[in-house]
């Protein structure tokens, strides 16, 4: 008896499926610089107030996730990466993934609105709209700039958190923006740098296929120098204080440094030694933002300015 | 084949089920919990409702003598 072939062509998802649709890891990240900038904020907010606040922050990045996931479905299924991926591996069915998407999108936007305030509920759903539709949809595959754009989508939560808090914006959310939207494009190359097969097999216009890779070098670098005013900024403002001055200032020294010996290397020296550089530099990338933000926790937690 | 077999797809079916389960018992504790720390700090839990009402509407500031 062969009753599976009764079940062909609709897939029967597990629950973690669709867990892997929320993008846990990207979600990780949301959770934590969410968190940070609704702790530094100088209003006081109930502990259980803050955790359902982060909670549908995180959904809300979850659900953009999701989104993500059912439109960019036939690239997916191209590059090695994101083949396992629910969608392009045939467990989830493209349109559960949307309905899942729209249905949390929807979910977390109301009840961030009634749990913080309706600021903040406004703010979710346009970085929602925003990486889900400007990104995605819209400049993830017409522009090699993609990244830079798309980076915004990424450096909104620190500032909806702070949102939760106070209910508005201000020079401290802003320059915690700033932070994670100049880090993200020499983050994101530097994977480019040594993925480069991948992004070509897709057609996706990453500025290592449309400009090559020298150019690609230079912008890593143009950007680590960018960067560093406004992470160096941050420290000056009222969530700032000598130890997230300290480790701002060597972080920045380092990842300036990084891009530097990413600029001075040829693609023959990058090959020879498997890009052990730029892996190196990605690893940094990581830890950078990190520990800016544990910085800024500490600091708090000491006492800032 | 006895009929009542369990199938790869039941297995996969009940984590759905579960899962949901778990998901929707969870939501109900934190709405629950949500409700109980708003009313605690005293937060308006009343709204409009198609017809003002003196419970929901903003305390009245009493007149200043000289304006009569």
């Amino acid at each position: 008896m062969s009753d599976i072939n009764a079940y062909e062509g609709a897939p029967e998802a597990e629950f973690r499926d669709f867990i892997a649709l929320l993008k846990p890891r990207v979600m990780s990240l949301v959770v934590f610089t969410a968190f940070v900038g609704l702790w530094v904020a100088p209003v006081d907010v109930h502990p259980f107030i803050a955790f359902c606040s982060v909670l549908f922050i995180a959904l809300g990045g979850g659900a953009s996730g999701a989104l993500n996931m059912w439109y960019d479905a036939d690239i997916d299924a191209v590059m090695q990466r994101t083949q396992n991926r629910p969608i392009p591996a045939g467990r989830v069915d493209g349109n559960a993934a949307l309905a899942l998407g729209l249905i949390l999108a929807g979910f977390s936007v109301m009840m961030l609105g009634l749990a913080a305030n309706w600021f903040a509920a406004a703010f979710l759903a346009f970085t929602i709209f925003f990486y889900a539709v400007v990104y995605t949809v819209w400049l993830k595959r017409s522009t090699p700039q993609n990244i830079v754009i798309g980076g915004a989508a990424g450096a909104f939560p620190p500032m909806i958190g702070w949102a939760c808090a106070t209910g508005g914006i201000s020079i401290e959310s802003l320059l915690m923006f700033a932070l994670i939207f100049f880090w993200t494009p020499p983050h994101f190359w530097a994977l480019a740098l040594f993925m480069k097969s991948d992004y070509h097999n897709a057609k996706v216009p990453m500025l290592t296929v449309t400009h090559g890779r020298p150019v690609t070098r230079r912008h890593i670098f143009a950007y680590t120098l960018v960067l560093a005013p406004f992470a160096i900024w941050l420290g000056l403002t009222s969530v700032g204080g000598p130890i997230y001055l300290g480790a701002s200032v060597i972080l920045n020294a380092l990842f300036i440094h990084g891009g530097w010996r990413i600029l001075r290397r040829d693609e023959d020296a990058a090959v020879a030694d498997g890009y052990a550089v730029e892996k190196r530099v990605f690893k940094l990338s990581l830890n950078y933002l990190f520990l800016h933000f544990v910085a800024l926790l500490v600091q708090n937690w000491v006492g800032a300015w | 084949m006895p009929l009542n077999a369990e199938h790869e797809i039941h297995r996969r079916r009940r984590s759905r089920n579960v899962g949901l389960g778990i998901v929707l018992v969870a939501f109900v504790a934190l709405v629950f919990a949500l409700t109980v720390v708003k009313v605690q700090q005293g937060d308006m839990m009343e709204a409009f409702d198609h017809q003002p009402r003196v419970s929901a509407l903003p305390p009245e500031q009493p007149e200043p003598e000289d304006a009569r």
